[in-house]
């Protein structure tokens, strides 16, 4: 039984320009204790799959339909004080700013303290020793006093540590990251992805992991599944995606990732930009910037086909359709 | 490899120097509001860019990369220090500014916030050439002619407002209208930093292109090594407002001399599933710059650290190769550092 499985995921806001089809029909399974990275750019949609997850999107203008379990409960039919209950000993929420993630009005140790005893019978000095023990356990220097902390007393990284303290207080069999390392200066940002890795190992817990950045995706990743206007295109193990990627958008990226080795060729660029959600187009919604595009890509969209070993990807020049050889 | 820095007949001439650039913002508190510190943003930045040459400046939030833009463009007033542009020195007061900001133009990280939103793209372009006196008719032209050159059709652009674009097309109406005034030198403060990848190397291969034609010289500011890798000639490190390091391209890249310019390097991701970090190269935040550590401002992180770092603050020695310079104990000569190299004796 995978612990999450996401099964055929639409959603759709109402916005002032009409109605943007944000998630196009996304089906995903995260194994217990498996880091899955959801590589995308800006508006393909891999944050709003992980506030789904959460029932974090505002329900007077979204439309959801399709199905998400985690852990055995059928997440989009709880009501909000089900989900509440599951909202940390279940799965638990990171973000790219965690000064928003904490109340500035309370100390951080106040909300961790605070947070266990929403969950967990204990009494109030044993959820104060497991707040320390998160402290010493995210690496946070001078622990003690650093509880009785406001937010805005600590830098950037320590606040993204106090962040992840808080989010595994009640020891979930889930993480969400959102882009919990993007605003973080590249000294720090790879102190907090050595940390994740290895609290995940650890605790045995399953990561979703979003991020737009190829380069954290591979120094995190067990599986990767790359996102593009609402729907998965491509998906595979870190190595497999990494070495062979399959689908033009993936190859696409990756050519267009600058390194210091192409110095003086010039950039491979995908040309255009991502498709205006409000209007998407029936077909492929990669179609208008693909260079290898036929009449059949702009008719149908297409099916998720097989690559290699566990390794997928929705283009019709893929290898075989996946649902044949299964 | 082009050593910019090698003595030859061919050498271009310097068409940026600064001098010995400090800013330090004030901090006021307390009861009576008096001055209780300064943040020591840009704390003795010296440098040179030569014609035709890209100056990457790389280095993480706080370090003074942004604030030493600002400085050259006087968007605020430097504290001290000396900026010339082709030679001369910048005057103060409105004619030399002007003079200036001809020679030099800057574009910014954000691409709407640096857009008037009232403004259609047409009186964008045209603002800067209409206010250095380039008649109106002639100002118009201009701005249907660099949009063109960056790649905008000038006919479905030239009346739309900077709502109506995506991030990479308003990134390249802020490049159009740098360019509007012919500068010399074009500043980039993370030019491409907000853009999707893909978006990205577009603009990279943009930028790349008028370099080419209209014989630009870029000062390239970016906190991320692999786009400054792939624009620069030369890159200069910076941390806590000082200079740390600076020289050739791949000679930085491949044989960085100065400890925190080599935790930064190894703190990018690797790009292989096989070669993951295990260890983090540095431990801790950036100090702030507020209270910078005395003597090396880098000692406090530094595994390398010993007593003389914590005591005298290094200057910018000539290393190695040819224009590699680092501001390191370990580099000085009979600096009193253990791994420094000894004073051979006379």
């Amino acid at each position: 039984m995978s612990l999450v499985e996401i099964e055929n995921l639409h959603v759709s806001f109402r916005t002032d320009e009409g109605t943007a089809n944000v998630i196009n029909g996304v089906d995903l399974e995260v194994e217990p204790g498996e880091v899955v990275c959801i590589l995308g750019e800006s508006g393909s949609g891999k944050s709003v799959t992980l506030r789904a997850l959460m029932q974090l999107l505002p329900k007077r203008r979204t439309t959801i339909s399709g199905r998400i379990r985690v852990a055995e409960h059928d997440i989009l039919s709880l009501d909000e004080r089900k989900m509440a209950d599951l909202r940390g000993p279940t799965v638990a929420m990171i973000f790219q700013e965690p000064m928003t993630a904490f109340d500035p009005v309370f100390t951080v140790g106040t909300q961790i303290v605070e947070t266990i005893k929403r969950h967990e019978k204990i009494s109030e000095r044993e959820a104060e020793a497991r707040a320390l023990e998160l402290f010493e356990r995210v690496r946070i220097p001078s622990p003690k006093a650093r509880l009785k902390n406001y937010p805005f007393e600590m830098s950037g990284g320590m606040r993204q540590r106090a962040m992840i303290a808080l989010a595994l207080s009640c020891r979930p069999s889930l993480l969400l990251a959102d882009e919990p390392t993007t605003a973080l200066d590249a000294t720090v940002q790879i102190q907090i992805l050595l940390l994740l890795r290895e609290l995940q190992q650890e605790l045995g817990m399953a990561i979703m992991f979003v991020t737009h950045d190829i380069g954290v995706a591979v120094e995190v990743g067990d599986r990767i599944a790359v996102m593009y206007a609402g729907r998965f295109v491509e998906m595979g193990s870190t190595r497999e995606v990494f070495s062979r990627p399959a689908h033009p958008y993936t190859k696409g990226l990756m050519a267009s990732t600058v390194h210091g080795d192409m110095k003086g060729q010039r950039m491979k660029a995908i040309d255009g930009s991502p498709p205006d959600l409000t209007r998407l187009l029936p077909g492929c919604a990669f179609e208008p910037r693909c260079g290898e595009r036929i009449p059949v890509c702009r008719q149908v969209v297409p099916a998720i086909r097989t690559a290699g070993p566990g390794h997928t990807a929705a283009c019709v020049h893929v290898g075989a359709p996946a649902k044949e050889l299964a | 490899m082009t050593d910019t820095t090698a003595t030859s007949t061919e050498r271009p001439p310097v068409l940026l120097q600064v001098d010995d650039l400090k800013k330090h913002f004030p901090i006021f508190g307390g009861a009576l509001n008096r001055q209780v510190g300064a943040v020591q943003a840009v704390d003795g930045v010296s440098f040179e860019v030569r014609r035709g040459e890209t100056l990457g400046i790389v280095g993480e939030s706080g370090c003074g990369k942004s604030t030493t833009a600002k400085l050259l463009m006087h968007l605020i007033e430097p504290d001290a220090g000396a900026i010339s542009v082709g030679g001369e020195e910048v005057r103060r007061g409105r004619r030399g500014l002007r003079e200036m900001r001809r020679r030099m133009q800057m574009v910014f990280q954000d691409s709407y916030a640096s857009l008037n939103p009232r403004l259609t793209i047409e009186d964008t372009i045209a603002f800067g050439p209409k206010v250095h006196g380039v008649p109106v008719k002639v100002a118009k032209q201009r701005a249907r002619d660099f949009l063109a050159k960056v790649g905008l059709d000038p006919n479905s652009f030239i009346r739309r407002y900077p709502h109506e674009l995506s991030g990479g097309q308003r990134q390249r109406v802020n490049i159009a209208r740098a360019l509007a005034l012919e500068p010399d030198i074009v500043i980039l403060d993370e030019a491409v930093s907000a853009l999707d990848k893909s978006v990205e190397a577009q603009v990279l291969n943009l930028l790349m292109d008028l370099k080419r034609d209209f014989d630009l010289t870029y000062l390239f500011i970016s906190h991320d090594l692999n786009v400054v890798h792939y624009v620069s000639d030369r890159v200069l490190v910076m941390y806590l407002g000082k200079v740390v390091e600076v020289g050739p391209v791949e000679m930085l890249y491949t044989a960085s001399q100065h400890p925190y310019t080599r935790a930064l390097l190894s703190a990018m991701p690797a790009m292989d599933p096989d070669k993951r970090a295990t260890e983090p190269p540095l431990a801790g935040d950036p100090p702030n710059p507020i209270n910078p550590p005395p003597g090396c401002r880098f000692h406090t992180r530094c595994v390398h650290a010993e007593e003389v770092c914590k005591l005298k603050e290094p200057f910018l020695t000539r290393v190695a190769g040819e224009g590699h310079f680092s501001a390191c104990h370990m580099a000085i000569e009979g600096s009193g550092h253990s791994q420094a190299p000894q004073r051979v004796a006379a």
